[in-house]
């Protein structure tokens, strides 16, 4: 016997593109107007002595904004830096970019305190962007933050990337590392590598967003 | 008559967990979808409040494991005395005392509305070494009925019990000398015990209005 499932228009509402199905305000019937957040959740990789962190799939056209959130990343090499490169077609995470970057710190001791520009900036160059440096690796010592990509899938535009850093500086130091800067290129941008200066990403995750 | 109720399978698509009933792109049939990464947690409304103060496990707050990171984001918050200082504090299991160690970083950008004075500086008089005060976000509120501060907090794995507590913190105020005082907040709780609540207030006086806000942000 066939099963008589319900279709989209079995219910009593009127079906709109992409809204879930909820109750009214009056909760005494059906309405189309819920969605599912300007936040989604595409991927999440995690480390474990990882040489880097890949994300090859993912960022494309579906969102004008791509957020990348870092949460206790955990280095095996003291005083290592963290850093990412795109990529813009090919294999290769090598895209030209110009960057601009400035710290903030502060030792526990309270006998050094900045606010400066950082000469991990980048002009014009295919290189890694160094987003943090000399991270402590004891065991209570991390690193966190976020950045921004921006309409990674244009062909007319560079692609602006910011983002920010907070990390256990290995001296003692609780540092912040400000960072901006775009791609260089018209062509797509579909894929980001994260990595170290030195050793591996011990533990920790990098989770991808879409930003509608 | 008996009713028909219809049940998970009485629809024509293909169930996934945790997921709801959605109409897809064309509205011709149904897809599934997701809830959204950011999930608003408690508001917390203060009206003459000397404190607000956000618990793990009480009162619906959620400050634990569930997410990786949350974010406190603070609205319209106007003080009772002129030129308090909106300030904020953790503390761990079921402590009280919000005297967690902290070292962080502060600097600010102000301009103010006569257009005579403007900076960009480091501002050692607002971060901590190894401090356990509450710590300042928006700075010298004024308390005129429009002056009031805004501002936002991440907290990144709070609920760690291996690493320190990284936060970021970004803070507004209408500076009661008229100035926009733009400040900037990172640093670290330096304990390695799961934080289990915040709490927020103002320097001297009460929080005469304003709501906070807590979310979660879910990495799955």
């Amino acid at each position: 016997m066939a099963l008589n499932k319900l279709k989209f228009n079995s219910l009593n509402v009127t079906p709109t593109a992409g809204k879930t199905v909820g109750f009214n305000s009056d909760a005494d019937g059906l309405e189309a107007t819920l969605s599912g957040g300007s936040m989604t959740f595409i991927s999440k990789q995690t480390a474990s002595s990882s040489s880097s962190l890949q994300f090859t799939s993912g960022i494309d056209s579906t969102y004008k904004e791509y957020l990348f959130i870092f949460t206790s990343l955990h280095f095996s090499d003291d005083a290592c830096n963290f850093k990412f490169n795109f990529r813009d077609g090919g294999s290769n995470f090598d895209a030209t970019k110009t960057s601009t970057t400035f710290k903030a710190h502060h030792d526990e001791a309270d006998s050094t305190t900045a606010l400066a520009y950082l000469n991990r900036d980048v002009a014009n160059g295919t290189g890694d962007q160094t987003v943090a440096q000399n991270i402590g690796n004891a065991n209570d010592e991390s690193l966190v933050g976020y950045m921004h990509l921006f309409n990674p899938s244009s062909t007319t535009f560079v692609k602006h990337f910011m983002g920010q850093t907070q990390y256990y500086e290995t001296n003692n130091y609780t540092e912040t590392v400000y960072f901006a800067g775009y791609n260089n290129v018209t062509a797509a941008i579909d894929g980001v590598k994260f990595d170290a200066s030195a050793g591996t990403i011990d533990s920790g995750t990098i989770t991808l967003y879409g930003i509608n | 008559m008996a009713l028909t109720k219809f049940n998970y399978n009485s629809f024509d698509l293909t169930t996934a967990a945790s997921k709801g009933l959605a109409f897809n792109s064309n509205a011709n049939g149904f897809e599934t979808s997701s809830a959204g990464s950011m999930t608003l947690i408690k508001t917390l409304t203060a009206s003459s409040s000397s404190t607000l103060s956000f618990l793990n496990g009480s009162d619906s707050v959620v400050f634990d494991s569930t997410y990786p990171v949350y974010l406190f984001k603070y609205i319209n918050v106007h003080p009772a005395t002129n030129a308090a200082t909106f300030t904020f504090q953790v503390d761990t299991g079921t402590n009280t005392n919000y005297n967690t160690t902290v070292t962080s970083t502060s600097f600010l950008s102000q301009h103010d509305e006569g257009d005579s004075a403007t900076s960009l500086a480091y501002n050692a008089a607002k971060d901590q070494a190894q401090g356990t005060s509450f710590h300042v976000l928006s700075n010298e509120i004024g308390n005129g009925n429009d002056e009031c501060g805004n501002g936002e907090i991440y907290f990144f794995n709070p609920s760690s019990t291996t690493f320190v507590k990284h936060w970021i913190a970004r803070a507004l105020s209408y500076q009661s000398d008229d100035y926009i005082q733009d400040r900037f907040f990172a640093g670290y709780f330096n304990t390695t015990t799961a934080l289990t609540r915040v709490q927020f207030k103002m320097s001297s006086g009460n929080i005469d209005a304003g709501t906070i806000k807590l979310y979660g942000i879910k990495d799955s």
